[in-house]
């Protein structure tokens, strides 16, 4: 690990002129940054310590009903709050799905957004590496590459995100709250994360000393609580990044879909909402074939970027999976495996 | 910067200098503080060797620094007998052979100290499973720690009991 000096600032604005300087990174819980400083992936000359900034850390409702998320508050907080679970089932199962439970105590929601992929070229600092090094090259396009991304991808990069709550917030519309030098503002998340292209160092749309205050869900999210999963599909049973995720989400009237929402994990750069399968799935019966055409126009684009074309059919298999257990409904308990495929709701076992 | 830190460790208070803030919360209590029981495995959040309580929660102590938790109330495994009386995840763990080389063995079981007071994990072995799915055995020893935490869990629940009685 580099030396660095560290700096804690008492205010968002102190944060912001601390972080500012080229070469500053913010640290909150450090789950993502220490493990990259470690690895000499990230040498920040100064960590500017935003874990202590007072109002970042809550659960609010606000007036019009929308939910906001502080940045600061941790995963398995935002997971196990009653309300918040039943009110947003999908992602409570998807950070319940994530990382360990030892991690969860402490990663953050902001940290969450702003964690950088696990492409393992990425992180050998002996490999070439487009979002490590800029301009090296791209070891992963003919390595070992089964794992990456099959949408949204460049020559110059395959990677994909790695987080499992930004795929049910990107469809669900939330929206990034984020202080910078020039006051605040807002995106939405799907606005947040950048797909590869030429410059594929570039992993967000912040710019220097922009910092993330919290994410907001709005109202309209609330109205698919009764119809909503997240599913994962990992290498092992649990504590695994996404080879593939789904989130699903339905709003059923008399019998129909009068909406739905669909976004993917694992197979770009960014969380991966599909519009076009939410529009193929608006008006019709929830069954099989729906759910099927819902698939294949999630997937249409999609095409290899090296040994993964399986994520392909994988990804299909998994949003009508992902789409079929939502029409179910929302279970009343997680399962045991949260967003395991391989888990019924009453708690099959994985081990005989 | 003042990089002195103040931390109640395993319930006494104390005071540490740090030359640099690189310095994690692992290094701090092996290095500094000479409790070596709480185990550098992966140091990389991946094994779970380096588990401790910070301020009640479980976390890998390997990707946390220390300059940041300034204040912080930490227990380790030194922390969790009562004299020589074993904790009870720490006798469940020996009456049900839940380790075998032990050196993952102090992080399991401040693991599944955490596990249980979080209460999330009921008395289904499934649900104990996947919570301690951050903490590796490479003995392989999972079927007796399963059982450990379950009887330690219940253990716990009864002398609960006995006590708000």
């Amino acid at each position: 690990m580099n030396t660095f000096d560290y700096v804690r600032p008492a205010s968002v604005a102190d944060a912001i002129a601390a972080a500012t300087a080229p070469g500053a990174a913010y640290l909150a819980a450090g789950t993502n940054l220490l493990d990259l400083m470690k690895g000499d992936i990230a040498r920040p000359e100064r960590l500017v310590d935003i874990s202590r900034l007072p109002g970042l850390d809550r659960i609010e409702t606000l007036p019009d009903g929308a939910v906001r998320i502080g940045a600061l508050v941790r995963n398995a907080d935002l997971a196990h709050d009653a309300l918040f679970a039943k009110t947003y089932p999908a992602v409570a199962e998807a950070l319940l799905s994530g990382a360990s439970a030892q991690l969860r105590n402490a990663a953050t929601m902001g940290g969450n957004l702003m964690q950088r992929t696990r492409c393992g070229y990425f992180y050998d600092v002996a490999s070439a590496c487009n979002k490590r090094a800029p301009g090296s090259g791209c070891d992963a396009r003919a390595g070992e590459n089964r794992l990456h991304a099959v949408l949204g991808w460049s020559e110059a990069c395959i990677a994909t995100h790695p987080s499992d709550v930004c795929v049910p917030l990107a469809a669900l519309d939330a929206v990034v709250e984020i202080e910078g030098r020039d006051g605040r503002r807002e995106m939405p998340l799907e606005a947040l994360h950048r797909l590869p292209g030429d410059t594929p160092a570039q992993d967000t749309a912040l710019a220097p000393g922009d910092l993330i205050l919290a994410v907001r869900l709005p109202a309209e999210a609330a109205g698919f609580a009764a119809n909503a999963r997240y599913l994962k599909l990992r290498e092992r049973t649990s504590y695994a990044f996404a080879l593939v995720s789904a989130a699903a989400a339905l709003r059923l009237e008399g019998g129909v879909i009068a909406e739905a929402r669909l976004a993917l994990g694992g197979v770009a750069a960014k969380p991966w909402r599909s519009r076009a399968a939410e529009q193929a799935l608006a008006g019709r019966r929830p069954d099989d074939d729906a759910f099927r055409r819902a698939a294949q126009a999630a997937l249409a684009d999609a095409r290899p970027s090296g040994d993964n074309g399986f994520k392909i059919e994988l990804a299909r298999r998994l949003v009508a999976r992902a789409l079929a257990l939502a029409a179910a409904g929302t279970p009343e308990r997680l399962p045991a495996l949260p967003a395991s495929p391989f888990s019924s709701a009453a708690g099959a076992r994985h081990v005989a | 910067m003042d990089l002195s830190i103040s931390l109640t460790v395993n319930g006494v208070r104390r005071d540490v200098a740090l030359d640099n803030p690189r310095v994690t919360l692992l290094d701090l209590l092996r290095e500094r503080l000479d409790l070596t029981g709480t185990k550098k495995g992966c140091d990389r959040g991946q094994c779970g060797a380096c588990t401790i309580l910070l301020d009640g929660r479980r976390i890998n102590s390997c990707l946390a620094l220390a300059i940041s938790h300034d204040g912080a109330d930490i227990l380790t495994i030194e922390g969790l007998a009562q004299g020589e009386e074993l904790h009870p995840v720490q006798a469940a763990f020996i009456a049900h052979d839940g380790f075998q080389c032990g050196f993952c063995t102090p992080g399991q079981i401040m693991s599944a100290v955490g596990l249980i007071r979080e209460g999330q994990a009921g008395d289904d072995p499934e649900r104990v499973r996947e919570a301690m799915s951050g903490n590796l055995c490479r003995c392989g020893a999972y079927a007796g720690i399963t059982e450990a935490v379950l009887e330690a869990q219940k253990t716990l629940a009864d002398a609960g009991r006995r006590d708000a009685a």
